[in-house]
């Protein structure tokens, strides 16, 4: 049933959210209908014959792949090239809200013990960059005696253990057999809950497409054998991305080469995140 | 055009995202329904399941009051949805691990369970109506007796029984759902805030003050607006059930918050930060001093006095009205603190209150006033009021309390 002036149904679906839940009664049946609908294209996430063949694309089979991502910290040089990179390929809000990575600075002033943190939504690294949608860290320690300081890149973590999942009540969002952590947009209810869960607020809600969203390694891109974005634009090679089953993967030479230096952002919390970072001090979490 | 996004500022350091704070005003008006509805049910258990005569009064009145609200409940939540039209996702296919997810069912359980005791209740007043009245409201009252039109005595204890049973069975219906609320904060470990074992007994016990106190007032406004005595031993006992649910509810909250200020966890330094700074007003002086030790207080010395007619009521609704206003600014404080304090434990964020949108302040008291509507509604087609109910059969049960308890006053 399409309307002809609106063949995506665009205007209909708006008209929905914003009927909302206006009346509860109304809204239900509304709600029936429409997630009756939504069931019947939903994928079976449980029931994908994953072990049998290729899955989700013909010609990639997630079984045979252990994403993971690596941080070097102490070669990134703070330039966002990433952070707009991703932003363009994943058609993240050009705004200083809605982010799937971001870059935080840690500046040791001479004489303090806590760092000085800011990251590029920061409105005085926006008025620098002149725009919200384009980003730099202004140079706002440059008078100051700065003792130590360093960058540090971050993003969904893709954890073993993802409370986001967790807490997901439809399992909308889900983990991939390549230890990826997906969102079926088309399944979402967008209630938020998965938001409040992610310690790392690694996720983040669109309000215009009313779904919950994050980083997924630029799942449509490694899937076809490239690197996420932000791999790509990183100049420094601070971001590292790769298989762990292939022993020639640039993420297992990282893991490698930093056997005893690679640590995860709160262990403490059993999520088990899949980002392995090499220079942070105690005061990153 | 209205900014899709309202973003809050903060001092310290935030993850970028947290700037747009997820939970809005609507999510601390659905706890806040779901409190009112344990409470008030709680009150309805009270008369119709633990025989408490001196609650007949509100008996019936109460059981509406939870079932105009309860149909309430998911409207804050549809409102609040991303997808309001998907909203049924949870219930075709559950994520069983997610605390969200049993929400459809137990919200769904409760409300059928409601209008099943409620139709019990008034079957025979449906079947008098259909017979005295004419036209389209006799034909109405005949349809919704659903065929069931006798009313004899045995076909009234048959009704007693049900109605017992559902009491019964909504006793943890209720409290249930409720502690189930206080689990869906208190079950995350991202917000040191909200990750309390305590804070579903929290949310039970300030829901059954809540509901308490919401028939409190309710009751002595029917009163006034019927110009109809207030059956003072009614208040009197609510006002027992208040105090001692209070009492509970202010310890509860008093240990949690002393859990967290003691074990002193990561993050300690920002949470004191924020409670004696932006939380000093809402959290300590609305919410406990003048929320829940102000009426505590009042009932006490009421109590103890033994203050009795006028001044009973005006003294026993004045603290329900604090009770009322303190479980809000908990909820508030609950809702909108957990997500003001920032997951970096690094930053406060202050989240601002957008008047006119669809997550804003009017649609949040328009949906937390609206069940007021539907129960006046209620009222004047159900008529609750004991005292007055001409069309109340005798319903004597075998081993009855209550019975007894007549026989006993008579």
């Amino acid at each position: 049933m399409t309307n002809p002036s609106d063949p995506s149904g665009k205007a209909r679906r708006e008209f929905l959210r914003r009927l909302g839940g206006a009346a509860v009664a109304c809204s239900g049946a509304l709600a029936g209908a429409g997630s009756l609908a939504t069931t019947r294209g939903a994928p079976q996430k449980e029931s994908r014959p994953a072990e049998s063949g290729s899955f989700p694309t013909k010609d990639y089979d997630w079984t045979k792949h252990r994403w993971a991502f690596g941080v070097d910290a102490t070669k990134c040089i703070g330039c966002l090239r990433c952070v707009e990179a991703c932003k363009k390929e994943n058609d993240v809000p050009l705004d200083a809200h809605h982010f799937n990575t971001w870059v935080e600075r840690y500046v040791y002033l001479e004489g303090e013990d806590k760092p000085r943190i800011d990251s590029q939504h920061d409105p005085v690294n926006i008025e620098a960059s002149g725009s919200q949608r384009e980003y730099r860290f202004a140079n706002r320690y440059k008078d100051a005696k700065v003792e130590k300081a360093f960058f540090v890149p971050k993003l969904c973590n893709q954890c073993s253990n993802p409370p986001c999942v967790q807490v997901c009540p439809t399992g909308a969002t889900f983990k991939t057999k390549d230890r990826v952590v997906l969102i079926d947009q088309k399944y979402c209810i967008g209630c938020q809950y998965c938001v409040q869960a992610c310690p790392y607020g690694a996720r983040w809600f669109n309000a215009k497409k009313g779904v919950s969203q994050k980083c997924y390694w630029c799942y449509h891109r490694i899937t076809k054998g490239l690197q996420p974005a932000c791999v790509e634009a990183c100049p420094v090679g601070a971001r590292i991305f790769g298989d762990r089953n292939d022993r020639q993967s640039p993420i297992k030479i990282f893991m490698r080469n930093n056997k005893y230096r690679v640590q995860v952002l709160r262990p403490e919390t059993g999520n088990e995140p899949n980002v392995f970072y090499v220079g942070l001090d105690s005061e990153v979490a | 055009m209205e900014p899709l996004a309202h973003t809050a500022p903060y001092i310290g350091y935030v993850y970028p995202n947290e700037t747009v704070i997820p939970w809005t005003v609507l999510i601390v008006v659905y706890p806040y329904l779901t409190g009112l509805v344990a409470g008030a049910f709680t009150v309805s258990s009270l008369y119709h399941v633990f025989g408490m005569e001196q609650f007949k009064p509100v008996g019936r009145f109460a059981l509406l009051t939870a079932l105009a609200f309860m149909i309430f409940v998911p409207a804050p939540l549809l409102l609040h949805l991303g997808h309001p039209e998907r909203a049924f996702n949870p219930v075709w296919t559950p994520h069983w691990t997610s605390a969200i997810a049993v929400f459809g069912y137990a919200a769904g359980f409760y409300v059928l369970l409601l209008i099943l005791e409620v139709w019990f209740m008034y079957r025979p007043y449906l079947v008098q109506q259909a017979q005295q009245r004419p036209g389209f409201l006799g034909k109405l009252c005949h349809v919704a007796a659903l065929g069931s039109h006798d009313l004899a005595e045995k076909a009234m204890r048959y009704d007693e029984k049900w109605i017992f049973a559902l009491a019964v069975t909504g006793i943890p219906a209720a409290h249930g759902l409720h502690g189930y609320v206080g689990f869906v904060f208190g079950s995350l470990k991202s917000r040191e805030w909200w990750s309390s074992d305590l804070m579903p007994v929290v949310f039970l016990f300030s829901a059954v003050i809540s509901g308490v106190a919401l028939l409190i007032v309710l009751y002595v406004l029917s009163c006034k607006l019927r110009r109809v005595p207030i059956d003072l031993p009614c208040v009197k006992g609510l006002a027992y059930v208040l105090w001692g649910f209070a009492m509970f509810t202010l310890v509860l909250e008093g240990l949690e918050f002393a859990n967290i200020v003691y074990k002193a966890r990561e993050g300690i330094e920002i949470i004191l930060e924020y409670v004696t700074g932006p939380l000093i007003v809402p959290f300590f002086i609305l919410q406990f001093a003048l929320g829940a030790v102000t009426p505590l207080a009042l009932l006490t010395y009421m109590i103890w006095k033994g203050t009795t007619g006028r001044a009973l009521v005006v003294g026993v609704t004045t603290s329900a009205l604090l009770v009322l206003f303190s479980v809000w600014m908990m909820r508030w404080n609950v809702v909108i603190g957990g997500q003001e304090i920032a997951k970096t434990a690094k930053g406060i964020l202050e989240y601002q209150i957008v008047i006119l949108h669809r997550e804003g302040l009017v649609t949040a008291v328009s949906v937390a006033v609206a069940p007021l509507f539907l129960l006046w509604a209620m009222v004047r087609m159900l008529p609750p009021w004991m005292e007055t109910a001409s069309w109340e059969v005798a319903k004597p049960r075998a081993g009855d309390r209550r019975g007894a308890v007549d026989r006993r006053n008579a």
